[in-house]
């Protein structure tokens, strides 16, 4: 009964919002059925498209997915852009440190230096909350912009294009080998190991959160971090443990969009939205319209991911500005953030109905 | 001589769903007097008071005021009978003043404009008269809970309650405002007024009542009054069985020091000294009683042995020969400590957790509640629910979310995870506060268990009567500091009390 209400609420947050973006489309003076005709059609209608959606859909699902593990442990992560950042220059260094590396090797290595290069930006602000109370919300929001500032510096200097260096310095990476490039399911589509890989990650995100003894105490640490620590658990290595794995997959998320995309190199327009395609900020909408459970992340993720690739196709059949799409994408946050409200309201209520009532 | 009593309640019958809230009750009450309902949580006291005050409408019986008949169909019908009611949560909005929240609901003396200045010189003669000592002009967030209550009992007066009911009035207060609130009442009673006061407490019922109805599941099971009873008697009427208040010590020789404190020095929160040189070792198979008035450090002492709180420098705590000065609480745990604290709901157990959880929240990481890497479900829900059951934790389920439990099944579930780790140290702060009788006797019997055993155990609580029950040796704490250290059969009630209150320094 809880379920379904729970479920309910951020269904019900998509649908007003498609409402407004109907709308909206309305006083554009299209027909608002044909534009998510367009939608649907431009995310599912062929099977190149449904394989950009689920290439769309991956970095979020990867973000998404370590949101739930910081937010269950009562920390609040808006770092996903620099340690996505971060996780992608140090896998990038690695594939240009040794690129003559098999690739049985080399993907695994990129994948291992991603996840340590976003767990350590995600670890350094759970250190600084844990043992120097610096709140979080501040600290990984700083990040990020160090995070972009360290990416246009070693783009422009120690990591540019040999090429680029002589010509119009274009801030990015030359383009890395072959081999490192990640392997395609099916020959001649873009779906690529990184959507597999990351849904199998939010599987183990889910069993790591409730069937081992690590999640358990994140768990606990999160609800009641005096009872926890009265237990024997320790606060303050359980937050920086959260962030530390909600940063490495982030970096991971770097990982695919650097080696996962068609230019097989990474380059940035000065921000960082150019290259991560703010899917540190969208991972977060993600998780939370799944309700903060790693596996309702993955359907979320992939709704999300069908947005961004539909919004295309809306934009190519009806004339309509993308910037449509971004809104629809905001009205949903709107939405699924105020719901969340609703969805609290709900559950106090219903703990209230259903528990006897100790009228004292 | 016989008086026409001010209230008195025939025969009523109330049920809710499933339940059978009162049963055929009936009790009286006197102008004059302290009526004390005593019961057991869930035993029918506030239902019957919500339909003496209009909130719930009885299925059978008849109430009458002053001899005639009453009908009383909302609080402001009651309020009109006078009949007052200071709820255990109090009705007062914090951001008006006093005079503000007595004067709600009232209409003004003139008309349309406030009359707040008539209001507050009504409130301080009202306070003067007993003795409340409220400021009418000051804002109610800036009071403490039982200054509030006060405000609570004002409100009633000012609305010249005849009848005032008091719901467990004494449950969020310290027992120094306790005592002033019981002062208050006696006032009240001799300028006329009829008070029902319902509490569990059996000590400060036999202080205050005049008359005493029991209660137990919705039935009146006796009327009596202090002179005639005992604590023995009412709680055996409370429970509806004999009850063991204090249980069966049997002579243990005693072990080894196995808890040692040495010069112990604590900060407060506020950064000033909280715990002044403590010295106490704590022996296998002896229970040590720490009394005293809450607030005088034995929440910083039991923090710093459970390894939450830093000692001062030259402080040294140790338990079995293991120092543990500056452990962490994992540490002190590993060393042997089983630690139940006195706020179960903040420090002891996570309220979102299912019962099987916090019943795992120490050793969940021991090897035998997993497969490999994960836990295994089956083992868990076998051991807990011999947990459960050995420590018979009333849970509608092991997934229950243990908020929804009541205080006394909390702390048996704590006691169960405390005691599985077979200690040899148990620090317990106010394990039976707020608790159950048969939840307390059950606990007690536990403790001494473990004594038995040869587990050292301090035992830190406000209630002397426990101290008294259950310690083998009393120490007592006043400003921070171990004032009196006493055998059991060397102690009187009356010498603790003055130790507890200062009167006497000759530690
Ligand atoms: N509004 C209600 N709806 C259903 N059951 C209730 C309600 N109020 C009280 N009860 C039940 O009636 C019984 C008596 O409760 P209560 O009068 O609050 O007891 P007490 O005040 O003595 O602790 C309990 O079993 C309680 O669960
Ligand atoms: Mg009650």
């Amino acid at each position: 009964m809880k379920r379904l209400l729970g479920a309910s609420v951020p269904l019900g947050a998509a649908l007003l919002a498609f409402m407004f973006g109907a709308i909206m489309i309305l006083f554009l003076g299209e027909d608002p059925i044909a534009g998510l005709r367009a939608i649907i059609d431009g995310a599912f209608g062929t099977g190149d498209r449904l394989a950009a959606t689920a290439v769309r859909a991956t970095p979020l699902l990867l973000v998404g997915a370590g949101i739930t593990i910081a937010f269950r442990a009562s920390v609040i992560n808006i770092g996903g852009e620099g340690q996505i950042i971060a996780g992608a220059l140090l896998s990038t260094a690695v594939a240009l440190w040794i690129p003559g590396t098999p690739k049985v090797l080399l993907i695994p290595l990129v994948i291992l230096a991603g996840l340590v290069g976003g767990g350590i930006w995600g670890a350094i602000p759970g250190a600084l909350k844990a043992y120097a109370s610096v709140n979080e919300i501040l600290s990984t929001i700083m990040l990020n912009i160090v995070a972009i500032q360290l990416m246009n510096y070693l783009l422009r200097g120690p990591m540019i294009d040999p090429i680029e260096v002589g010509t119009s310095r274009i801030p990015q990476t030359q383009r890395l080998t072959d081999n490192a490039a990640l392997p395609t399911l099916i020959d001649g589509s873009r779906l690529h190991l990184g959507v597999p890989i990351a849904i199998l990650a939010a599987v183990l995100v889910y069993i790591m959160l409730f069937r081992t003894p690590l999640g358990f105490r994140l768990r606990a640490v999160g609800h009641n971090p005096d009872a926890a620590r009265a237990a024997g658990i320790s606060v303050e290595k359980n937050i920086v443990s959260a962030l530390g794995m909600s940063g490495a997959l982030s970096g991971l998320a770097g990982v695919v969009l650097v080696f996962g995309s068609e230019s097989l190199r990474l380059v940035t327009d000065g921000g960082s939205a150019g290259f991560t395609g703010s899917a540190g900020f969208n991972g977060i909408v993600a998780a939370l319209f799944g309700g903060l459970h790693p596996l309702w992340t993955i359907p979320s993720s992939f709704l999300f991911g069908s947005l961004l690739t539909g919004a295309t196709e809306l934009q190519r059949a009806l004339q309509i500005p993308n910037a449509l799409a971004i809104a629809l994408n905001g009205l949903i946050v709107l939405f699924v953030v105020s719901s969340d409200r609703v969805r609290a309201w709900l559950d106090r209520r219903l703990d209230k109905s259903m528990r006897p009532g100790d009228a004292a | 001589m016989e008086h026409t009593p001010l209230l008195s309640m025939h025969n009523i019958t109330k049920t809710f769903p499933g339940v059978l809230a009162n049963d055929d009750v009936s009790f009286d009450v006197r102008n004059g007097e302290v009526h004390t309902l005593l019961g057991e949580n869930g035993a029918g006291k506030s239902t019957l008071m919500k339909i003496l005050f209009g909130l719930y409408k009885p299925d059978s019986g008849e109430i009458r005021l002053r001899g005639e008949v009453a009908s009383i169909t909302s609080p402001t019908s009651a309020i009109e009978q006078r009949v007052g009611m200071v709820h255990q949560h109090f009705m007062l909005v914090p951001t008006l003043t006093v005079a503000e929240n007595v004067a709600l609901g009232l209409t003004s003396s003139r008309g349309f404009r406030t009359d707040l200045d008539v209001v507050s010189d009504r409130i301080t003669e009202i306070s003067e008269q007993y003795g409340l000592s409220v400021d009418p002009e000051i804002d109610v967030w800036k009071l403490s809970v039982g200054e509030r209550q006060r405000v609570e009992i004002i409100k009633a007066l000012y609305r010249d309650a005849e009848l005032l009911v008091l719901d467990e009035p004494t449950a969020v207060l310290t027992p120094q405002e306790v005592a002033d609130l019981f002062v208050i009442l006696r006032q009240m009673t001799d300028a006329g007024t009829g008070i029902i006061f319902i509490s569990h407490k059996l000590h400060e019922v036999l202080e205050l009542s005049d008359r005493i109805t029991v209660l137990r599941n919705g039935r009146v099971t006796g009327h009596t009054t202090p002179a005639e009873t005992s604590r023995q008697q009412l709680a055996d009427m409370m429970v509806g069985r004999e009850v063991k208040l204090a249980p069966d010590k049997p002579h243990v020789d005693l072990g080894l020091a196995r808890l040692r404190l040495r010069n112990l020095s604590v900060k407060g929160d506020r950064g000033t000294m909280a715990v002044v040189d403590a010295d106490l070792d704590v022996h296998a198979g002896e229970i040590v009683g720490i009394a005293g008035v809450s607030g005088n450090g034995q929440r910083e002492l039991a923090e710093t042995v459970a390894g939450l709180r830093p000692a001062e420098a030259g402080s040294s705590v140790s338990i079995d020969d293991v120092d543990l000065t500056t452990a962490t609480p994992a540490r002190t745990r590993a060393a042997g400590l089983s630690y139940v604290p006195e706020e179960r709901m903040k420090d002891g157990a996570v309220g979102e957790f299912q019962v099987s959880e916090n019943l795992l929240l120490i050793n969940h990481a021991e090897a035998r509640f997993r497969r490999g890497p994960l836990f295994d479900f089956a083992k868990i829900r076998d051991h807990c629910q011999e947990l459960v059951d050995q420590f018979s934790v009333k849970t509608p389920s092991l997934a229950t979310p243990t908020s929804s439990l009541s205080g006394g099944n909390i702390q048996k579930l704590i006691m169960a995870r405390e005691l599985e780790s077979k200690p040899s140290v148990i620090l317990a702060a106010q394990p039976t506060r707020g608790v159950d009788i048969g939840a307390a006797e059950y606990i007690h019997s536990q403790l001494v268990e473990q004594r038995n055993e040869g587990v050292a155990i301090l035992m830190i609580s406000e209630d002397l009567d426990e101290i008294l029950g259950l310690a083998d040796r009393i120490a007592v704490m006043f400003e921070g500091r171990i004032v009196k250290v006493v055998d059991r059969e060397n102690a009187t009630k009356e010498e603790l009390g003055l130790a507890m209150a200062g009167a006497e320094v000759d530690a």
